[in-house]
């Protein structure tokens, strides 16, 4: 299943897109606004300050200055603002007097302001805010007079306040315009990170899909090349490899099949003139006893080859078979106990040799005749190349998707050498490599695996705890075709 | 000794097992085709039918369908065992039996018994005529009618209905009928069983409803009613 995540691809693209046009359009903002405040109040405050100094020196009077004459003065100052009008104070001593004549004083000149004006005679000016937030430049001239070359003080202190209403509307208009270009520029960078996500992702989606068909086996899935960017490249080279594996696979295949049917075939032919062969083994047999011992030994070395050959080409077609997925279940309602039973004697097992646990009453849906070989391959194997006695233990367990039956056959031989034991179901495979061929084909325990396997079941070799080989058989009670 | 026709185009083949089974008694006659095997039927009256499936001209299971539109002697199919679906359709075709090839001729003369035993020794010893709803089961003259009308049966098919009716109700598993009626202790294969039944079912029961005298009993079997 595919796990939506809570930050997938997409959102990451577009989170990233936003993020670089908000710190752009906050950078260049911010950037764009500071310069532009700078600009506008320096200029500003430059001609404030130039304005104010000339006034103030262009100004004659006589000392000591009286209440009138400073008014006057002052009246005269305020009168030439610029660029804005402002308000003038003027401070001598202890006369005080603005061009508002009912405020004397005013909040905004700041005793840092006027501390500064007086220490070192000299223009200084502030940048302020009244208490109701209005920003305010507060400039201070003194008022000197040339003396032999010297300038000195005169006491008197011209104060002008400037208001940077306007100043500051523009700077908010542009905070404003700012923030409005800002928020939608950034709706709009939702656009192309839309598109740029989606140009990434369709190939990287049309690429998942078309990994998993592949992995489901389809391998003639390719992807659309679209451009010519790193991801056209990147789809060019996945179908390039789906290409290659789908030819290798289909040559394997095709070798396969050509392999198959050769055995197939091979088993298939051999099997005709075995049939007129296999008819006539008995007549040999019987004459043979008539005839010269050589000649007769040699018919019975032709009968008894011509049996096992008869067994070898009967086993490479049931092989050939599975290996063509041609062979089939033909289920049938079976007591178990009563199946065991049955394949026992048939085979005349029904000695002291087995030894069986068979317990009453379970029915199981299976392939009967499958079964029988199944069974007594495994019985007819512990006898040959174990030892008796031969124990077989039937019993069901319940297991994942539905009951299971668990057959277990132990010999009492010297079990299984451990180099063999991964071998044991290989065709044709000889746990003693100098023995020469036994009555088997060497196929009976890969038939009775894939009879299994059939069934939906596994088959287990191992060595038991006690010594001996045990091969235990893991089947659903109810196989399905 | 049985007559038996051996229809079978391999000259290996054909010798071999008319070889086998000469020495063993029987009367032998072997044809190549199955045109030349229908032609000697009338002359030979042969007891029992070797039928090769794989025929030049036409094929064993057009041969057993002629065979038995004249006759009920039985037929017992020479057949490759890769080919499960040839065993089902020679079995359906009207075939009593089937033997794999390669196979001994001890094997092919027990099949050849088992099926000629089928007649001669008639399940049951009740003698007579029975009566079984609409249908007259004669089990002295191995004879069965619908209905009055007598219907032609293979000896399988008239020996499995003998067997099941002589027991009417009981269950009788695959295996066991496999036993009884085809001798079958050695290999057990349902399909006989399954292609025989469904046979008979074509030649007694009415085609629309549903089973009526031999019935299914999942995962068990078959029993001739209740009625």
């Amino acid at each position: 299943m595919r796990r939506i995540a809570p930050l997938g691809l997409r959102t990451r693209l577009i989170a990233a897109f936003l993020l670089v046009a908000a710190i752009s359009a906050v950078t260049t903002a911010a950037l764009t606004y500071q310069q532009a405040r700078n600009a506008i109040l320096k200029q500003t405050q430059d001609t404030a300050i130039s304005t104010l100094r000339d006034q103030v020196e262009q100004q004659e009077f006589r000392l000591p200055l009286d209440q009138a004459e400073l008014q006057r003065i002052v009246i005269e100052l305020g009168k030439r603002g610029k660029p804005h009008p402002w308000i003038i104070f003027g401070e001598y001593g202890s006369v005080r007097v603005s061009t508002n004549p009912g405020t004397p004083t005013s909040s905004v000149i700041t005793d840092n302001l006027r501390e500064k004006v007086r220490r070192h005679d000299y223009t200084a000016f502030q940048r302020v805010e009244d208490a109701r937030g209005n920003p305010w430049l507060t400039i201070g001239v003194p008022a000197l007079f040339e003396h032999n070359g010297f300038s000195e003080s005169t006491g008197a202190v011209f104060y002008a306040s400037v208001p940077l209403s306007t100043e500051k509307q523009t700077v908010e208009a542009m905070v404003d315009a700012a923030k409005q270009g800002a928020v939608p520029g950034l709706a709009i960078a939702i656009v192309p990170a839309l598109l740029a996500a989606r140009s990434v992702l369709r190939p990287v989606r049309d690429m998942r899909r078309a990994a998993q068909h592949l992995g489901r086996g389809r391998l003639d899935t390719r992807i659309e090349v679209r451009g010519a960017d790193e991801l056209a490249g990147l789809a060019r080279t996945f179908n390039e490899t789906a290409r290659a594996l789908e030819q290798s696979v289909s040559e394997l295949q095709d070798a396969e099949i050509r392999a198959r049917r050769f055995a197939s075939d091979v088993s298939h032919e051999l099997r005709t003139p075995l049939a007129g062969m296999l008819a006539v083994t008995e007549v040999l047999d019987e004459d043979a006893e008539r005839l010269d011992a050589d000649t007769a030994k040699a018919l019975r070395l032709v009968s008894a080859e011509t049996g096992k050959l008869a067994v070898l080409v009967e086993d490479l077609m049931e092989i050939s078979r599975f290996d063509a997925r041609a062979a089939e279940l033909n289920l049938d309602d079976v007591d178990i106990a009563e199946a065991v039973r049955k394949t026992l004697e048939r085979r005349h097992w029904v000695d002291d040799r087995i030894v069986a646990e068979l317990p009453d009453q379970v029915r199981a849906r299976l392939d009967p005749r499958r079964f029988d070989v199944v069974l007594a391959n495994l019985v007819g194997n512990a006898l040959r190349h174990g030892g008796a006695p031969v124990r077989i233990t039937v019993r069901t367990a319940p297991g994942e998707g539905g009951e299971r039956l668990l057959i277990e056959v132990a010999d009492s031989g010297p079990g299984i050498a451990p180099e063999v034991l991964p071998h044991i179901f290989d065709r044709f495979f000889k746990a003693d490599a100098a023995r020469t061929r036994s009555a088997g084909s060497g196929l009976g325990l890969a038939i009775t695996l894939e009879n299994v396997r059939l069934h939906g079941g596994t088959l287990l070799a191992a060595n038991g705890s006690a010594g001996g080989a045990v091969f235990t058989l893991d089947m659903p009670l109810e196989a399905r075709v | 000794m049985p007559r038996v026709l051996l229809i079978e185009d391999d000259p290996s083949i054909r010798e071999g097992v008319g070889l086998g089974l000469r020495r063993r008694g029987h009367d032998v006659s072997s044809a190549e085709t199955g045109e030349e095997g229908l032609a000697l039927m009338g002359g030979f009256r042969p007891e029992l039918v070797l039928l090769d499936l794989m025929l030049p001209g036409i094929n064993g299971v057009q041969v057993c369908r002629r065979i038995r539109e004249t006759s009920q002697v039985p037929i017992i199919m020479l057949t490759a065992r890769g080919d499960d679906f040839d065993i089902v359709v020679g079995l359906e075709a009207g075939a009593d039996d089937y033997i794999v090839k390669p196979a001994r001729t001890e094997v092919i003369e027990a099949r050849i018994k088992a099926v000629l035993r089928r007649l001669s020794d008639p399940v049951g010893t009740r003698p007579g005529v029975e009566q079984h709803g609409e249908l007259t089961i004669d089990r002295a003259g191995l004879s069965v009618a619908k209905s009055g009308e007598r219907v032609p049966l293979a000896p399988s098919e008239i020996k499995l209905l003998l067997h099941l009716s002589a027991s009417p109700e009981q269950v009788f598993s695959r295996q066991q009928l496999l036993e009884y009626v085809w001798d079958h202790s050695y290999h057990a294969d349902a399909r006989l069983v399954d292609a025989c039944v469904r046979r008979l079912r074509t030649k007694v029961e009415d085609p629309d409803a549903s089973p009526r005298y031999i019935q299914t009993v999942r995962g068990f079997g078959y029993r001739f009613g209740p009625l």
